[in-house]
């Protein structure tokens, strides 16, 4: 594959070096574990956290005789990403195999598409954090299989080998050399992760390691020739993945600078020490010997299986996005925030039903969040439900409690202690509208701080201090407005 | 009471509904004359006890009136078929004495049929090879001598040699380049590859999967449809099974040639070749002819590149399907320093001269800088071979060529001469590079009283009109001489 990389990078994102700024050039793949119960090419469970080498078919481990079977839901999660990528479906695929020899690869090789993926180039577009939109473009999409894993220590002189991984269907999604900085990297690799999750084709979780990047580095004088890149291999987080590309950009700019040269290697970078080293050399890079699996017919897909597909497609987030600045007038902040996943802004749009949008936003994303972030609890598990959290909202807006108090019933909500009504109704908290009552507070606290009272005539921000003691005397329940105009007025102001 | 092993399959099968004689019976008399031919080397793994039983539950079936294709009958599997609860060794070292927890679809779809097995046979180490000879389990003697032991052919000398001898009712076997049809061609006996996809290959130990296909060899061409009517069906365990009904091909043979076209390849004439074949070959297109066929004379223009296609493609594949055998997880493993030597010395020592050879040779033509060269080159030509078949069936519907290009040599002779044992599959190996149906059918007996055979071809899918050929040819050359019993 020959890559060029028209686009020059913001000066901003440039790297100063001694001898000049020089221009960050980076490339991605990113390995996503196809949401499928079974794999790519058995029957065997996919379950994440199962007992070692519980999850494995016969042909997942390699028996003599046994067979492929191409498991069609997760050639139809492919094609369904490949849409949510705006990328060329190829109608003809093909299956190839990778030869090498390892304790993990049971058969030998592993099955994967070379020559023919299934899906072709695309483009996404990417919104780096304090940056303006840039498109980065998709060279393909394949399908493979996942190797086992390799477990070094449980013992010190012995590998153990769990093959429940061995054949579980992963998307290898390519970049085109299109990024020019960590932020853009990152801010890609999100967009990915969020179309995924939207499509419901891939979990995204990188914790458990169904999204992991390899990342392609190198480094140019702006507008230069392409330097030499190193491939940083299995980068499983964001911050991991700025990390790595910082330490191998200052890397590159340190050995050109001192005239040296880069070598084209695979890398791993240690999380611990923050840095990359190198994993094997070119040298030593696999002859992998591929060649169409004989087992395996061509994918040949119809129009209308990609039609069907096409039909099926749920919004993807950054229409959602627009939408939401579109029919919610929300800030292009809150829309980004509210659609980065698909459960998020699910949860939104039946919040903001009927109600003022925006304060559906702020409820969200200051009190809803903020608690589920504490007790990393995700917005599926929410112990206040959307429709719970609108009830809420309704109160504040029929002026039934106020605002603050509403953060107290917020909190007791999430705690499971009942709906909002159920919880106001409880502790007595409706709002006192009673003038009567609110002005036979007012002329108490009045009676009590004669002196203040005095002082306020020349000092109308006493006012505050009266407005606090006549809501304390109420429990918070008098109309906060209420009491601010009886009081200026009482107090001749 | 005759003897049971003379029978052929179909005439037991009778004789068995007939109530003329038990399975028990029939399989007691195979499992004498097993053990009385131990000389043959045609077993790896006898598995005799089973048999007994399977022969019981076979008798208690028919009693309940449930009866399959093979209901009862003693037959052998070629020891490449996975077995479950019996050792499969591909006559390798290093499977060890892997037994696999799974059935084949094949020997399943025969014990579903009422097959009784005899045991697993021998053949050449994974299928490659052209004598039987390396096997790691020594080579296997044909039943067929000249005053000295000859080689069965293979790879499926043992299910040949075993059917040669009377030890089973007939055979499984697989076929990558002639390993059903050479063999059948050494021995005496009829042997089917169908057409690629016919025969599900899940639970075969693969050689080369494009080219793989299973098949039985058998006493009479009736013999082989019966076999292979049970052995053949669509499998969804194999993306490469063909999703189409099974004909009745035993009712095809008989069927009458008139106004058949049989097509004679002038490239099939080959320098070298004695000229006995050529005349056997002749008087097969003449018994055709008086049959009432119609003789074409066709052209397949790429057939000189059919050997070196195959020895690119088949080693290739190869060489990435016995990347498993690794010391991993079943099977041999020899120690190393690491992890690289344990593999080396694994395979180095498990893997015998010819697998060796073949998995460097297919290693090599992948490599990256030969690929273009050797592979893709390779796979350009087969296209060319099966569009020559194409071409061919415009004009006839069946071909009629000799089966191997010698008779059955001795054992020996050719083992450390490479080039010359793989040049006993230059008629037999387009067919599998095409995919097509062949049969080898006995046709007459050499100077040196050795069987000779010729093979019909057929267009894919189309093994009805091949067992029509097969019979009509069968018929015509009335070939009925059996080896001496020299080794009981």
């Amino acid at each position: 594959m020959t890559f060029i990389a028209p686009r020059v990078a913001d000066e901003k994102d440039w790297l100063q070096g001694e001898t000049g700024p020089w221009e960050l050039i980076i490339g991605l793949e990113v390995h996503a574990q196809v949401a499928s119960i079974a794999k790519l090419f058995s029957g065997a469970p996919t379950a994440f956290g199962a007992e070692p080498n519980t999850q494995v078919a016969l042909v997942d481990a390699g028996l003599p005789g046994m067979l492929p079977v191409v498991n069609k839901y997760c050639v139809e999660q492919a094609v369904r990403t490949g849409l949510g990528l705006n990328a060329q479906i190829n109608k003809f695929s093909r299956f190839d195999r990778k030869n090498y020899f390892y304790v993990d690869l049971p058969q030998g090789y592993q099955i994967s598409q070379f020559e023919h993926p299934v899906v072709g180039e695309g483009e996404i577009e990417i919104v780096p954090e304090g940056g303006e939109p840039v498109t980065v473009g998709i060279e393909r999409l394949h399908l493979e299989q996942d190797a086992g894993k390799s477990i070094h220590d449980l013992s010190p002189d012995e590998t153990y080998v769990d093959l429940n991984r061995s054949g579980v269907a992963l998307m290898e999604i390519v970049s085109k050399p299109d990024m020019r900085s960590a932020a853009e990297a990152s801010a890609y690799v999100d967009a990915l992760r969020q179309i995924v999750r939207a499509l419901g084709t891939c979990d995204g979780d990188m914790e458990k390691g169904n999204l992991r990047a390899d990342v392609n580095v190198s480094v140019r004088k702006p507008g230069g020739e392409l330097g030499t890149r190193c491939e940083i291999k299995n980068v499983n987080s964001l911050r991991f993945i700025r990390q790595a590309i910082g330490y191998e950009a200052r890397r590159h700019i340190e050995i050109l600078e001192a005239g040296g040269e880069i070598d084209q290697e695979t890398r791993l970078y240690d999380t611990v020490k923050g840095e990359t080293r190198t994993m094997r050399s070119k040298e030593d890079a696999h002859d992998y010997r591929y060649f169409p699996d004989p087992d395996l017919l061509p994918l040949e897909l119809s129009d209308d299986f990609i039609d069907r597909i096409k039909a099926d497609l749920p919004e993807l987030p950054a229409a959602r996005k627009a939408r939401f600045v579109e029919q919610f007038r929300l800030p292009d902040y809150d829309a980004g925030v509210l659609t980065s996943d698909k459960a998020t802004g699910d949860y939104f749009e039946i919040v903001a039903q009927k109600r003022d949008p925006k304060s559906a936003s702020n409820w969200m994303m200051g009190e809803l969040f903020g608690r589920l972030n504490a007790d990393e609890i995700g917005i599926e598990d929410s112990p206040v439900s959307a429709d719970a959290l609108g009830g809420l909202i309704d109160r504040i807006a029929d002026k039934t409690i106020s605002g603050k108090i509403a953060k107290d019933v917020f909190s007791k909500m999430f705690e499971g202690e009942g709906t909002a009504d159920e919880i106001i109704e409880r502790d007595g908290l409706k709002q006192v509208t009673d003038m009567g009552a609110i002005e036979a507070m007012v002329d108490e606290v009045i009676a009590a701080n004669r002196d203040q009272a005095e002082k306020a005539k020349d000092n109308p921000k006493l006012v505050g201090f009266f407005v606090g003691q006549v809501m304390k005397k109420s429990q918070g329940k008098a109309n906060p407005q209420a009491v601010n105009e009886l009081l200026r007025s009482k107090l001749g102001l | 009471m005759t003897d049971l092993t003379k029978l052929t399959l179909a005439s037991a099968l009778d004789g068995m509904k007939a109530r003329e004689f038990s399975s028990m019976e029939l399989t007691d008399a195979h499992i004498g004359a097993c053990e009385a031919a131990s000389g043959l080397n045609a077993f790896i793994t006898p598995t005799f006890d089973l048999a007994r039983d399977q022969a019981k539950a076979s008798d208690e079936r028919r009693v309940s009136g449930t009866i399959g294709k093979l209901e009862g009958a003693p037959l052998g599997m070629k020891d490449l078929f996975c077995t479950e609860g019996v050792r499969t060794t591909a006559a390798s070292k290093i499977l060890g004495d892997f037994t696999p927890p799974y059935e084949s679809t094949v020997s399943a779809n025969m014990k579903a049929d009422g097959m009784v097995m005899l045991g697993k046979l021998n053949l050449d180490q994974f299928a490659m090879g052209s004598a039987n000879e390396t096997s790691c389990f020594g080579p296997v003697i044909n039943p067929w001598r000249n005053g000295e032991d000859l080689v069965p052919g293979g790879s499926s000398g043992g299910s040949a040699a075993a059917v040669a001898a009377d030890l089973c009712l007939g055979a499984t076997a697989t076929d990558t380049g002639g390993s059903i049809r050479q063999p059948a061609g050494f021995t005496g006996t009829v042997g089917i590859k169908p057409t690629y996809g016919r025969c599900s290959r899940y639970g075969i130990v693969a050689f080369a999967s494009s080219l793989d296909q299973a098949g039985p060899i058998a006493k009479t061409v009736e013999d082989a449809a019966i076999l292979l009517e049970s052995m053949a069906g669509y499998d969804p365990k194999d993306s490469t099974s063909i999703n189409e009904p099974v004909p009745d091909w035993r009712g095809a043979v008989g069927q009458s040639v008139k106004g058949l076209r049989v097509g004679v390849p002038r490239e099939y004439t080959m320098d070298g070749i004695p000229k006995e074949i050529d005349a056997v070959w002749a008087e097969g297109v003449e018994w055709m002819r008086e049959a009432g066929a119609e003789i074409v004379d066709v052209s397949l223009p790429h057939t000189k590149y059919a050997l070196p296609v195959y020895y690119v493609v088949a080693p290739a594949e190869a060489s990435s399907n016995l990347a498993r055998y690794d010391g991993m997880r079943y099977g041999l493993r020899v120690e190393g320093e690491n992890l690289a030597d344990t593999y080396e010395r694994t395979r180095t020592e498990g893997f015998g001269d010819e697998v060796r050879r073949r998995v460097m040779i297919g290693t090599y033509v992948l490599s990256a800088g030969y690929y273009d060269a050797y592979y893709l080159r390779a796979q350009k030509v087969r296209t060319k071979i099966a569009d020559d078949f194409r071409q061919a069936w415009e004009s006839c519907d069946v071909l009629l060529t000799p089966t191997a290009p010698s008779a059955a040599f001795p054992v020996g002779r050719k083992i450390n001469d490479p080039i010359q044992m793989y040049l006993n599959d230059v008629f037999t190996v387009t067919a599998n590079l095409a995919g097509l149906p062949g049969i080898s059918v006995p046709a007459a007996l050499d100077g040196n009283g050795l069987p000779l055979g010729l093979q019909i071809i057929g267009r894919a899918l189309d093994e009805s009109t091949v067992f029509k050929a097969a019979g009509a040819l069968e018929k015509a050359a009335g070939f009925d001489a059996k080896p001496d019993k020299w080794w009981s």
